[in-house]
């Protein structure tokens, strides 16, 4: 079991704060983060945009501040568990809490900072009636190991890169035996070089293209027979094959966090601010999941909140000792 | 001046008549949040996520859509023609009487 002072749940830039001022009040953190890289909504959705709002910072790119925020973190070597999920919560008899994640890693602690977001990011899901039912069972959001594919029939929705790229790859690679992409469009949004490849592929009759069409429904015996296909002035298509891949990008979701008993009002988790301390004590939400009178989702606000934070959570874990903030300008950073 | 009559349908059909400045750089999506109509706006207006999907139900012109808007739209589910981002609308005085109706949303 790791066990550390403060569990940072979502490593975005309001988490790798928490570590800089947790750092300087010698508190230990380990981040998890259903993503697989730090960074949360600024490397995942929009590393490449301008941000104008960090103070001294006039314009700085999203997926650079990430950088500087990891940079600044460092000295206070926190832990990681990235592509993971803070699944499950448990109240220890020492007053701790233990968190499990989906991969059943436990990260033990006196308190938890909740930095999530706007929540995990899980694969978009069509709105297809039984779909899922047929999760797991044909049907997967995901493609963890194409080897999964071998000699299958598989269909892939969607006009981006990833669908573009699997249906590529399962060709090429010789993995499935049949290969359908499936997209509502005629022309595809992903990468010039990819749209070719799968152009050139279906040209040659080995990935087979069903433009200006959706999925609209699944058929089989407890497991994915057959698709019905929709598609514009056309007859509607059923289809057999044995997988369908949707790939329809990533939404966030509040996920697990939403039945730990936390209060919660429109998706946010009600905090107090004079230390953004939720409904149960040494659990704290700070950033954009978080909601009280005069919110604002901002990185700037989330940076304040993480700071006010900590010294509540320095104080659960030493109820005896006094704080005296202390100024990096004239004690540096002693990193541990 | 700088004020115009927008109409947004609900998902239960209901009609808000919505007084609109345009004169403080707002979109739709913004406009429908100030009313708390239920658009989440969940990327905060960066045409990433889809959540301020609506129809366009009278004959205004709009400007057209962007790549971006495009694309994000590829991904969307209950798509039609006259589907737009209301993050990518900006209020403007030409959209006098202008009327949408919120998207389904999916899952």
């Amino acid at each position: 079991m790791i066990e550390t002072d403060i569990i940072i749940i979502g490593a975005g830039p309001c988490g790798l704060f928490t570590v800089f001022e947790a750092g300087l009040l010698k508190l230990h953190c380990h981040l998890i983060d259903a993503l697989p890289q730090a960074g949360g909504q600024l490397t995942e959705i929009y590393p490449k945009k301008p941000i104008y709002d960090i103070p001294g910072f006039p314009e700085v790119l999203a997926g650079d501040l990430v950088d500087e925020l990891m940079k600044q973190a460092a000295p206070f070597k926190p832990g990681f568990s990235l592509g993971e999920r803070a699944e499950m919560i448990e109240k220890t008899k020492d007053n701790q809490f233990i968190v499990t994640t989906n991969r059943g890693t436990a990260i033990k602690a006196h308190n938890i900072a909740i930095a999530g977001g706007l929540g995990c990011f899980e694969p978009r899901k069509p709105p297809v009636q039984n779909l899922e039912m047929y999760e797991d069972k044909g049907v997967e959001y995901i493609i963890r190991d194409p080897h999964f594919y071998r000699d299958k029939r598989v269909v892939i929705s969607g006009g981006g890169d990833s669908a573009l790229d699997w249906a590529v790859f399962l060709t090429e690679n010789k993995i499935a035996s049949e290969v359908h992409l499936v997209h509502r469009r005629v022309s595809f949004r992903g990468h010039p070089d990819s749209v070719q490849k799968v152009l050139d592929l279906a040209a040659a009759g080995r990935i087979q293209l069903i433009t200006d069409a959706e999925v609209i429904g699944i058929e089989g015996d407890g497991k994915v027979e057959k698709l019905r296909i929709e598609r514009q002035d056309k007859e509607p298509l059923l289809l057999e094959c044995d997988h369908w891949v949707p790939l329809f990008g990533l939404s966030p979701k509040l996920g697990p966090i939403a039945d730990w008993g936390l209060n919660i009002d429109k998706n946010a988790i009600v905090v107090d601010t004079f230390d953004y301390s939720t409904n149960i004590p040494g659990i704290y939400a700070i950033g954009d999941i978080n909601t009280y009178p005069g919110k604002l989702k901002l990185i700037l606000c989330g940076f304040h909140e993480a700071t006010l934070m900590v010294q509540s959570a320095f104080k659960r874990i030493y109820p005896d000792k006094n704080l005296v903030l202390k100024y990096t300008t004239v004690n540096g950073v002693q990193g541990f | 001046m700088g004020m115009i009559k927008i109409t947004v349908i609900d998902r239960q059909g209901a009609a808000h008549q919505l007084d609109a400045p345009t004169d403080m750089n707002m979109n739709m999506m913004e406009l429908c949040k100030s009313y708390e109509l239920p658009v989440e706006g969940t990327c905060g207006g960066m045409a990433m996520c889809a959540s301020c999907h609506m129809y366009i139900e009278s004959a205004h012109p709009l400007p057209e859509k962007s790549e971006d808007e495009e694309n994000m739209l590829d991904q969307a589910f209950f798509v039609k023609l006259n589907s737009r981002l209301g993050c990518q609308l900006h209020l403007a005085d030409d959209m006098e009487g202008l009327t949408v109706r919120l998207a389904e949303v999916g899952e």
